[in-house]
């Protein structure tokens, strides 16, 4: 993807309102093609908000969000999906009741065909579209954890926190984003897990080089080891940014997020 | 999945087939209600048996969906030809098999997308009514049946507006009220009959009319067993078309809009053009259903679209177990059947027929049979 300018993602005085409070204030943003990016900062400072107006989930009270040249402030989560945009959640939202193939396929929504002729009356071509999209559901949950992939069409019920973490990530992956939002993956999980997860995340930006993600965590080892730069946000607002080095030296940021003096 | 040799498939499908006819056969044609006890009990003994040594997963899984319809059809036409001359029965029968497709028409909606309708019997009611009017006209019936299901569905699609900007328990409100609103809109227009309500030609399609008994095969048929073989076809295509489409991108889309709208809106499915496809697809079913009802009947009137009704085409749905087509069927038969079997005790009927349904409940809270995972739709063993 070689269009445009070197940002994929600009926002400018983006701010959230519910009711009285503030959750975004005035966010000034940018994120260059291709980088990972940290989204630190204390509990309620607007991490998860950020993300729920990014993907259209609430729109923005001021301010505007333009994705590859594109405005995209106040736009359906639909159409922010289709513009490349995916993410996944806190608290794990796949669908329990169905397999992990299911849930893929949730994510691979937009590729496929729902046509209703196409799925009740030409059964073979949606056999062989089923059969792509397990394919390339397999590819990607081999780069997690092969034997996982060959539980393809177990039910999620039966799948650990880590995998559920992990067919989370996937399903977002499905759809061959632009932008992968990652909200805090490592939560509830040990160290060893966190530490395999993030292997597994820089594998996955391996392979997909132009891909660019951004990263909410509370670890700040994982901070370091895997982020590029990273923004430290505090009542909703840009505390500071650059390489974590720089950040985690910054007073203010020690003050508001670290507790110390 | 592996595939089994077609005559394996052939064998599995018919003895499953020839247990179930056996089994209806007998329930049908037994007039003492210790009989109908002793059948209920050997049809449970024989799925608990089937499910838990695995040999009734195994049998369905080695026929495949596709022949053991097939069968289940044979054998629904060999009851026909069995009762062919006792009206009775085979009226049971139809009507069976119609509150199954209108359920069907429900699943789809509410087991699939998580739209609920509370106003399943004036959704039957508009294909009746609709199929009464059309009637007095020269139009073909086959295309009256048609036009039963799709003003079933431009009718419900009056809700579309109030139902998607609500869900759950309001969404459901919405479909009680419109139920009571059709039931009063009927009894006031005098153009459909009023409480009176309006009589019918019966179906007639090629020139064959469906209201005549026939000598067929030198044995006596009663009109009602040409209703029935309508109402098998129906219902085969009916199921058919609801497995295909839950078994497809389709389903995993409703799968998604009902478990979890937020999440769904994240990868870019609309969720309300998905709610809008069950609902329609839904209305269309127990539109076509009410018609084909209607013709049989020969005769409708509000008091049969009541609210009573459409909470019993829910229990249905809840009491076969949400989300399972076989439980479905299974549950229809029992609703529909077992009060007019303990008919000779009479006012204990309803009172039996009550705790069975809630001791069905205490025992199997999640109905008769569980929901179960989506199986592969495609054509590679994984």
């Amino acid at each position: 993807m070689v269009s445009g300018t070197a940002q994929l993602l600009v926002c400018r005085g983006l701010t959230r309102q519910f009711g009285g409070v503030v959750a975004l204030s005035g966010l000034d943003l940018e994120l260059r093609r291709g980088e990972l990016l940290g989204l630190i900062g204390p509990n309620g400072s607007g991490k998860t908000t950020f993300f729920n107006v990014l993907t259209g989930l609430f729109p923005p009270t001021r301010g505007e969000i333009v994705f590859d040249g594109a405005p995209l402030a106040g736009a359906r989560p639909q159409e922010i999906h289709r513009a490349g945009i995916t993410r996944t959640f806190q608290r794990s939202r796949l669908c329990l009741d169905l397999s992990i193939f299911d849930n893929l396929a949730i994510g691979a929504h937009q590729r496929l065909d729902h046509r209703m002729v196409f799925n009740v009356l030409r059964r073979h071509d949606l056999a062989r579209e089923a059969d792509a999209t397990a394919a390339a559901a397999t590819e990607l949950l081999e780069i997690f954890d092969p034997p996982l992939a060959r539980r393809l069409f177990e039910p999620m019920t039966g799948v650990a926190m880590i995998d559920r973490r992990r067919v989370e990530i996937c399903r977002a992956l499905m759809s061959r984003p632009r932008l992968l939002l990652l909200d805090e993956p490592s939560a509830g999980m040990t160290g060893e897990e966190t530490t395999r997860l993030m292997d597994d995340l820089l594998e996955v930006r391996r392979r997909f080089g132009d891909l660019t993600i951004v990263l909410i965590e509370h670890e700040m080892s994982v901070i370091q080891r895997v982020t590029e730069r990273c923004v430290v946000l505090n009542y909703g607002k840009k505390l500071c940014e650059g390489t974590f080095a720089e950040v985690s030296a910054d007073p203010e940021v020690r003050r508001a997020y670290l507790g110390l003096a | 999945m592996r595939t089994a040799s077609a005559g394996t498939r052939a064998i599995s499908a018919l003895a499953l087939a020839a247990v179930a006819g056996l089994l209806l056969y007998g329930f049908l044609a037994t007039e003492s209600e210790k009989t109908v006890g002793l059948i209920l009990l050997a049809a449970v003994v024989a799925v608990a048996g089937g499910l838990r040594s695995g040999v009734l997963p195994r049998l369905v899984h080695a026929a495949g969906a596709g022949p053991v319809l097939g069968a289940l059809g044979l054998s629904m036409l060999a009851l026909i030809i069995t009762f062919h001359d006792d009206p009775f029965v085979l009226l049971l029968m139809a009507r069976a098999l119609l509150v199954l497709v209108a359920c069907l028409g429900l699943h789809v909606q509410l087991a699939d997308a998580g739209v609920p309708n509370f106003a399943g019997a004036a959704f039957f009611g508009v294909g009746g009514y609709t199929a009464a009017v059309l009637g007095r006209s020269d139009l073909p019936h086959l295309l009256i049946l048609l036009a039963s299901g799709a003003v079933a569905a431009a009718v419900g699609s009056l809700l579309l507006l109030p139902l998607l900007r609500t869900r759950g328990h309001y969404a459901a409100l919405i479909t009680i009220a419109f139920g009571l609103l059709f039931r009063t809109f009927l009894e006031v227009n005098d153009t459909l009959g009023g409480p009176q309500g309006l009589k019918l030609g019966g179906l007639r399609i090629l020139g064959w009319s469906f209201n005549d008994d026939r000598q067929l095969l030198g044995m006596d048929f009663s009109g009602y067993a040409f209703y029935c073989l309508a109402a098998v076809v129906l219902a085969l295509f009916a199921v058919a078309l609801v497995r295909r489409v839950e078994r497809s991108w389709i389903g995993v889309a409703l799968d998604a809009v009902r478990l979890d709208e937020t999440a769904a809106a994240c990868f870019g499915i609309s969720i309300g053009r998905w709610k809008i496809a069950a609902f329609t697809l839904g209305n269309a079913l127990i539109g076509v259903a009410g018609g084909l009802s209607a013709m049989m009947v020969g005769f409708i009137a509000p008091n049969n679209f009541t609210f009573q009704e459409s909470l019993v085409l829910v229990s249905i749905l809840l009491l076969g177990g949400l989300g399972n087509l076989a439980g479905l069927a299974v549950a229809a038969l029992l609703v529909i059947w077992l009060p007019e079997k303990l008919q000779p005790i009479q006012e204990f009927r309803y009172l039996l027929f009550s705790v069975l349904v809630v001791l069905v409940l205490v025992l199997r809270p999640a109905g008769l049979v569980r929901r179960t995972a989506r199986r592969p739709f495609g054509s590679v063993a994984w």
